[in-house]
């Protein structure tokens, strides 16, 4: 009986969840079964032929969809300001770079990672993600 | 290589924004509770013991629905009820050591002058049952399993008889400062390799969106534990809870019940003053 009950709470609880099952957490760390469909997914080799926006959207990566609005991405956050008209905002990409690079320059108390210094995004894939983000 | 980066930048810790020189609790509190009703000012303060679900009235309405009809911590109070009521091998009960049941939750966490640390409710558990077993909660292994099985549901069982008091952690005063500070110095400080405090999430950013999942404010983060999560499928404590959000920013974990989330849980326990104790709690 109770077994029972039990199933009934969780297939309850998980057609709620369903909707959101896919982003059900905000980082992939908080979801250990997403961690690990994620790492057979990509193996390391896949991560060079990476695009842009495949950066941009990765859940151990970029995550910027996490804080920020990107056309394409789904179930984005709203903690940062949404990234739309990119180009008019940041005309020199330097500029957009050092903002991702790190986002403390600007503001210190930022909550944005400074994905430069903590080693999450090197040089080539940031400038890979400055070209996407620039096209926004 | 990575692994070893990573845990180097997890171990490192800026200390931003807290201006802790000369503290006093009462002011904190007073300041820390304060935001949170200007920030939400429709929201009446006795339902931040609901967190998130305070904030949005549609999740809040299918959380209730779920807990009224299937109550997901059910199973876990009857079984707390049995180790309850199981005697040691030394023949005396939880009651010989704990006291009244209904007189558990309000009085953790506090300060311990005599032994300079913060007794917290589970701690006092295990050291009971040390005491009658010989051994405390345990894995299968042997090693300390705190955060969730056994000790998680014994906590299931007395949080809810003592569902509907409010909490009234004493304002920490001499050497209990030290502990208080230590806890909110935790809060504020930023780390691990994504960068960020607890702060960061659950002050500026509480009611935002982080991708799908709605920021609970702090005020009301200690009310409802231990706690039945739909993504576990498990009960779990508190302080399970200061592990997974560690892990989730890449930071440096640390053990249920080790002096750091004592530290945070009497800190974040004195925020949430005036509150109800409303565990067990169902989350997705
Ligand atoms: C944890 C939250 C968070 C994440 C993740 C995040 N950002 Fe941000 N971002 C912010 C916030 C908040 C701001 C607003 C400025 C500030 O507070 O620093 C911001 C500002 C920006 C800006 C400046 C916008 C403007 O118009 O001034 C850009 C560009 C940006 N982010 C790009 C990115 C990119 C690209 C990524 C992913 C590689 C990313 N952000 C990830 C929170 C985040
Ligand atoms: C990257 C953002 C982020 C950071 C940083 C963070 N958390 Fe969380 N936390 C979350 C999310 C997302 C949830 C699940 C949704 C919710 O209830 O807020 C959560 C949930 C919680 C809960 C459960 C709330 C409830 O109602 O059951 C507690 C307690 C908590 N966090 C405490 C902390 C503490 C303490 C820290 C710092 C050690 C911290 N968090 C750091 C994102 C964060």
């Amino acid at each position: 009986m109770r077994k029972l009950f039990r199933t009934l709470v969780m297939s309850a609880s998980v057609s709620v969840l369903a909707l959101t099952a896919v982003f059900s957490s905000a980082y992939a760390a908080d979801d250990k079964k997403a961690d690990a469909a994620k790492a057979e997914a990509k193996p390391a080799e896949a991560k060079k032929e990476m695009t842009g926006k495949d950066l941009a959207f990765d859940r151990g990566l970029g995550n910027c969809l996490a804080c920020h609005m990107i056309a394409g991405g789904e179930l984005p956050g709203n903690i940062g300001p949404p990234l739309i008209g990119m180009a008019a905002r940041f005309p020199d990409k330097e500029k957009l770079k050092a903002q991702i690079y790190d986002a403390r320059v600007a503001n210190p108390n930022t909550i944005m990672i400074p994905f430069g210094p903590m080693g999450i995004l090197n040089d080539e894939q940031l400038d890979k993600v400055v070209e996407f983000i620039s096209g926004l | 290589m990575k692994k070893v980066l990573t845990a180097a930048v997890a171990m490192s810790l800026s200390f931003a924004a807290i201006n802790a020189v000369h503290a006093d609790p009462a002011e904190d509190l007073t300041a820390f509770q304060d935001h949170f009703k200007t920030a939400f000012k429709d929201i009446p303060f006795e339902d931040f013991k609901d967190g998130a679900y305070a904030l949005d009235a549609n999740l809040k309405a299918q959380w209730e629905e779920m807990e009224s009809s299937f109550p997901p911590y059910e199973p876990d109070i009857d079984a707390g009820k049995t180790i309850w009521e199981t005697p040691f091998k030394n023949g005396k009960t939880y009651a010989d050591c704990m006291g009244d049941i209904k007189s558990i939750r309000t009085k953790y966490p506090y300060y311990d002058a005599e032994k300079d640390t913060i007794v917290t409710a589970e701690g006092a558990l295990n050291a009971c049952k040390t005491e009658g077993d010989g051994e405390g909660f345990v894995d299968k292994e042997g090693k300390p399993l705190l955060n969730k099985g056994k000790i998680a549901q014994l906590m299931a069982y007395i949080a809810m008889e003592n569902r509907g008091e409010k909490i009234n952690v004493a304002t920490p005063e001499g050497k209990a400062v030290d502990w208080y500070e230590k806890g909110k110095n935790f809060y504020y400080a930023k780390r691990g390799q994504l960068n960020m405090s607890c702060a960061d999430c659950h002050t500026n950013n509480a009611g935002k969106m982080i991708r799908a999942d709605l920021l609970s404010p702090a005020v009301g983060h200690v009310t409802h534990w231990p706690t039945y999560r739909s993504a576990d499928g498990e009960i779990t404590t508190l302080h399970n809870r200061f592990m997974g959000c560690n892990t989730m920013v890449r930071a440096a974990n640390f053990k249920a019940q080790s002096d750091e989330y004592k530290a945070l849980e009497y800190f974040l326990t004195y925020m949430s003053n005036g509150l109800e104790w409303n565990g067990p709690g169902s989350r997705k």
